[in-house]
């Protein structure tokens, strides 16, 4: 089988079915259950540290 | 020892550029070659007088490095206004063509590379550059990793702009639409983007926040996603290592196809997805609040990334393209409509509970608008691939229409909301020096941006009829001559648009020069009600 068919092939089978799952795992691991605490603590982020970077020592 | 590295390599840069000046084939190599040679020059000597002095001390990690942003705002705002001025300019030479003044440099095939150029890269570029290495400081909680190499991008950058508008004026293109830069030029960028990658990733690796914000996760893929484009679209051979000219190393439909991949997913990463960067992080910002859904906007960037990489053959409807790979293009342009539309929702819904902040605060509105822009955009987007419309839309006005609401409202109403938020910030002022200018600022761009789309709406549709009309015998009707003069009040319309949004952009400059030079003094002895 030449390049172009196998990876025509590999596209519409294998890959696709790869990359949708990959995908839906995605999407459940983001709705996964207790991530909403951990959420709400990322989506705080930008809303801190503005004036200086966290000091080393308090790591 | 460093010095001496630094100073030989300059000097062999200097020797080789003056070289190439001399044994240069046309005229934009060779203005090119000079141009490297005086900086190369220029280095040299700064470097050498430098030479035994102390070494300044090393950069405090308990600060943010905010010197190479504020230098970014500044090349934002003159490219930004360069690039408006330029893309107005080009519109009234398609109302009135003795605009171009029958020079070859100031014909539009030169100067219209030279407007996207500017906007896109220039602009748009400099803006993502400056605000991912404000947003990746803040959100990583840690200071830019690689010291002076923040440096580096910004002034390799520069001079990437420089070497490639310089090339278009005079006629050097490897005629790749959004691609042009010739071969050394694309090495150019290759080197200073690796290095912006180093530096933006080398910060979140070292960040002392433990969770890498959303907005990283935009700019990351903008970065990485770019790198991979240009890389794979400029595979091209230069005729002589002393010419600007290359031949392209694709062919045919796979070299049409190769572009529009690029071409498509520069519109996804780096005017999309670099741009939401901006929004996750400034909208809440200018709100005061988090971002409306964290999770959803997690699903947001995963669904935009999964997507958007297929879209790029609806630019190729109806040609040699196989049939199944335009089709492929169109179901994922429409399933695109679905992601972008949960990531607007996710930026207007940041301000619930806060929507009367946009009664009092046009910076806030203008980051809405943008957002709202968006929406519009991505909306029209999908429609325009599919097929059956684009068999009516494509090569006419309602696609520069269509990219046009996409640029001017949203990424540069974003990246406007995001320099009025950063320069008081950046030049220690407690506010902006005028708000009653940026409502101005916002009212010009947006009926700008108004009459920009409403006019390519009526043109494009107007001439796509014009071009399928036929008539009992099943001739053609018109000419595409007819065409051409019955667009002329539209495109005086879609240039005084561009007036608009110049004017708008020029009250901006203004208005941030006079924020950052004003004396602190006079900005905050301003009487504030009480509330």
């Amino acid at each position: 089988m030449d390049l172009y068919s196998f990876l025509r092939e590999m596209a519409d089978s294998f890959g696709l079915l790869a990359l949708t799952l990959i995908f839906i795992g995605v999407v459940v691991f983001a709705w996964r259950p207790g991530s909403r605490a951990l959420h709400d603590d990322i989506a705080q982020i930008p809303l801190r540290n503005d004036d200086a970077p966290i000091p080393e020592e308090k790591q | 020892m460093s010095e001496i590295l630094k100073l030989s390599a300059l000097g062999l840069i200097a020797l080789f550029a003056a070289i190439a000046a001399n044994m240069g084939m046309d005229l934009a190599y060779q203005v090119h070659a000079v141009l490297i040679m005086l900086i190369a020059a220029g280095m040299f000597i700064w470097i050498l007088r430098s030479v035994g002095e102390d070494k300044p001390a090393p950069a405090n990690q308990n600060e943010y490095m905010d010197d190479v942003v504020r230098a970014g705002v500044i090349a934002t705002t003159v490219w930004g206004v360069v690039g408006f001025l330029a893309g107005t300019y080009i519109a009234f030479q398609l109302a009135f063509p003795a605009l171009n003044l029958d020079l070859p440099w100031t014909t539009f095939g030169r100067l219209r590379p030279l407007h996207t150029s500017a906007v896109i890269f220039a602009f748009g570029g400099n803006a993502l550059i400056a605000t991912s290495f404000y947003v990746v400081q803040r959100t990583s909680a840690a200071r830019l990793w690689g010291g002076n190499l923040a440096w580096f991008v910004f002034w390799g950058y520069q001079l990437f702009i420089v070497l490639a508008a310089t090339g278009y004026v005079l006629g050097a293109t490897q005629s790749k639409e959004y691609a042009e830069p010739e071969w050394y030029v694309d090495i150019w960028l290759t080197l200073v983007w690796v290095s912006y990658l180093a530096v933006f990733l080398g910060t979140i690796i070292k960040r002392r926040e433990p969770h890498i914000y959303v907005a990283n996760w935009f700019f990351l893929s903008f970065i990485v996603t770019v790198a991979m484009l240009h890389l794979v679209n400029n595979l091209s051979l230069p005729v002589s290592i002393f010419g600007s000219k290359s031949v392209q190393l694709f062919s045919g439909v796979q070299d049409a196809l190769t572009q529009w991949w690029y071409g498509h997913n520069a519109v996804g990463f780096f005017l999309t997805s670099g741009f939401l960067g901006m929004m996750y992080y400034f909208i809440p910002k200018q709100a005061d609040r988090p971002v409306y859904s964290y999770k959803l906007s997690i699903i947001h960037f995963w669904a935009l990334i999964f997507l958007y990489i297929w879209a790029g053959p609806h630019h190729l409807h109806y040609t040699a393209l196989p049939d199944w790979a335009q089709t492929l293009g169109m179901v994922f342009s429409i399933m695109l409509w679905m992601p972008s539309w949960g990531g607007m929702i996710n930026g207007l819904m940041t301000l619930s509970g806060a929507w009367d902040k946009l009664r009092t605060d046009p910076v806030l509105r203008m980051m809405v608008v943008s957002v709202g822009f968006y929406g519009m955009a991505t909306f029209e987007g999908p429609m325009m691939s599919i097929k059956a419309v684009n068999s009516l839309s494509h090569y006419t006005d309602w696609t520069v229409g269509h990219v046009h609401s996409g640029a001017l409202g949203w990424n540069g109403m974003i990246t406007f909301g995001a320099l009025y938020f950063l320069v008081p910030r950046l030049w220690n002022r407690e506010r902006l020096y005028s708000l009653s200018l940026v409502s101005w600022h916002f009212w010009l761009a947006t009926i700008g941006i108004v009459l920009y789309a409403a006019s390519m709406w009526v043109t494009g549709i107007m001439e796509g009829l014009m071009w399928r009309e036929v008539d009992a015998q099943g001739f053609l009707v018109n000419s595409f001559a007819d065409t051409v003069s019955a667009k002329l009040p539209m495109y005086v319309v879609r240039g005084l648009g561009g007036v608009l949004y110049v004017a708008g952009a020029l009250i901006m400059a203004y208005n941030l020069w006079k924020t950052a030079t004003s004396p602190e003094s006079q900005t905050t002895a301003q009487a504030v009600p009480a509330e």
